[in-house]
């Protein structure tokens, strides 16, 4: 806690590179991975390779990802910032395809019926309905990337991590904890945000779906 | 209107494949309303689905107004059919209103407009306005929600209108008022309706036609009269005379129903007791038309105990109270209206 309070301005900075990294990597998932989910469902075939794919990324040890990267990434954030969208496709991708496979074939139905087109069932209908579970996806990915994130520092990125490798060179504690208590509560935060976020967009969307 | 020619359908499944529809050929006219009953599982559904293209016939064609439905876009072609789907099919995410004016939002109606129709259709079908048209569906009981999906499919007000199965979650009383509702709009603006039901009255009641299906096949195509007069084998026998629904009318007799005889009985008519029940007299028919057939003959005589035919019932009156009585046990007889004949006292 000393450290926290001696050195607010320089903990701040780190919180804020450290947020800008997960906040970065995660767009970047969810423009890559609720497309890839919507592909699969529209072309079953893909559902094993890409799954497989994405879960197999998904196991491989952060730092041992990084060492993958650095050869053509470089020492930096583009390395952290391909690593955690890697890691968070399998989550948004997963629940991509569970969110749409979810909605009852009757209501798809109707949307054929009533006669909309490919294009009007999904923005209209699909997406609207499959958006909880899209929405469970992307916090889940983006808590566990606030955490793979504090690994950045290993390969010269600021970040919370950089407290935690400083800490554990000086043999600080106190830098360690710090550290560590920020990112546990930023994980915290961003868990409870999406949440909330979740209830809004989805009024929201019922709202302006609906009427148009 | 609306042909289908030698339709049949597959669908591939595991072993052999399921024929779900088998070598049909029905023709609906222009203000007309068919129903389709059969068993569940006789292929009503998939048969209704060809029609807006929501399956696709493995052999045969479909016209409607002439043209392949292969040949028209699909999205216009269903904008341009009303379509009650038998699960109800809302869209849990759109208010009751904004369901019902689906159609008219995808066909660029402004927003005020399509909002004046919800209301006005909303009212039409029993649940007002100003209490259901901002709910969602997960608020209104099941047969409420059937009501929107009726309201829906005319909101509109396309030529032709495909209803599968839109009351069966409908209480009986409320039923019976859609059921006159339906067979307003239907004499008034004449839609053309393909409705399917496993409710024998409620086909009596509303159909011009009645194809009963079984199988995947047509076993008849005919009028209620000329079904109850010419039953074409002893399923349809069966399948008019042992519906639940019809166990009411055991307690009517043809006495009741008998309108003064129009003179003597002419030699070889069909005579039957007076005190045999709607329903006995039912399956005597049915026994009659299966071996013999009633020919040409529109009804037949009703005797006294003594045996003198004291009173007539044509075939048509009769297969309107089939319809009627069952529906409208609750209703009063005054109101009967139009279309099938009157209500039995
Ligand atoms: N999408 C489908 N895939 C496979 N079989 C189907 C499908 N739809 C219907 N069937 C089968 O086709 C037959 C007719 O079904 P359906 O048209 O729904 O009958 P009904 O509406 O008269 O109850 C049934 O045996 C049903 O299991
Ligand atoms: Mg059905």
């Amino acid at each position: 806690m000393e450290y926290l309070r001696e050195h607010p301005d320089r903990v701040w900075e780190l919180t804020v590179e450290h947020v800008q990294v997960v906040a970065v990597s995660v767009g970047i998932a969810i423009l890559l991975g609720v497309p890839l989910g919507i592909l699969v469902t529209r072309w079953r075939r893909l559902e094993g390779p890409v799954i497989g794919a994405a879960g197999m990324l998904y196991t491989v040890p952060s730092l041992a990802l990084f060492g993958i990267l650095i050869p053509y990434t470089g020492l930096g954030r583009d390395t952290v910032i391909v690593a955690l969208v890697l890691y968070s496709l399998l989550a948004i991708v997963r629940n991509t395809v569970a969110g749409l496979d979810g909605i009852l074939p009757a209501t798809l139905d109707a949307a054929r019926g009533v006669g909309m087109g490919g294009g009007q069932r999904l923005v209209m209908v699909e997406l609207p309905l499959a958006l909880p579970v899209i929405l469970a996806g992307i916090r889940l990915a983006t808590v566990a990337a606030v955490g793979i994130a504090t690994i950045a520092a290993a390969v010269g990125v600021d970040g919370l991590g950089r407290l935690i490798f400083d800490g554990m060179r000086r043999l600080d504690t106190d830098r360690i904890v710090a550290g560590a208590l920020v990112a546990s509560v930023l994980a915290l935060a961003a868990d409870w945000g999406l949440a909330r976020l979740g209830d809004l967009l989805r009024r929201d969307l019922r709202r302006s779906v609906g009427r148009g | 209107m609306i042909a289908l020619e030698h339709v049949s359908k597959a669908f591939p499944g595991r072993g052999p494949e399921v024929r779900a529809v088998d070598d049909v050929s029905i023709a609906v006219g222009a203000g007309e309303l068919v129903v389709l009953i059969g068993p569940s599982g006789s292929g009503k559904t998939t048969t209704m689905r060809m029609i807006n293209r929501l399956e696709t016939p493995t052999e045969g064609r479909i016209t409607v107004n002439g043209r392949d439905v292969r040949d028209l876009n699909e999205v216009d072609l269903r904008r341009g059919i009303g379509y009650v789907i038998q699960q109800g099919g809302l869209f849990p995410h759109f208010t009751v209103a904004d369901n019902v004016a689906v159609v008219p939002r995808l066909l660029g109606w402004s927003r005020q407009k399509r909002r004046a129709r919800a209301h006005e259709l909303l009212a039409l079908v029993g649940l007002p306005p100003e209490r259901f048209a901002d709910r969602y569906p997960r608020q209104l009981s099941g047969g409420q929600q059937q009501r929107v999906g009726v309201a829906r499919a005319l909101a509109a007000d396309p030529p032709i209108v495909l209803m599968d199965e839109p009351f069966g979650a409908v209480d009986p009383i409320t039923r019976k008022g859609l059921q006159k509702e339906l067979r307003r709009i239907q004499a008034e603006v004449q839609k053309t309706i393909v409705f399917v039901t496993h409710d024998i009255a409620e086909a009596f009641l509303l159909g011009d036609r009645i194809v009963l299906m079984a199988d995947g096949r047509v076993v008849q195509d005919a009028t209620p009269a000329d079904l109850l007069r010419n039953p074409a084998d002893p399923f349809v026998t069966a399948f008019i005379g042992e519906d639940r629904g019809l166990r009411g009318l055991q307690f009517t007799t043809l006495e009741e129903l008998a309108e003064p005889a129009p003179g003597a009985a002419t030699p070889g008519a069909m005579v039957l007791s007076g005190a045999l029940s709607i329903l006995d007299a039912g399956r005597e028919l049915g026994r009659h038309g299966a071996n013999g057939r009633h020919g040409t003959a529109n009804g037949f005589w009703v005797a006294d105990a003594g045996g003198n035919p004291t009173g007539y019932v044509s075939f048509q009156r009769f297969a309107a109270t089939l319809g009627e009585t069952v529906g409208a046990s609750d209703a009063d007889p005054g109101s009967a209206d139009g279309g099938h004949g009157g209500v039995p006292a």
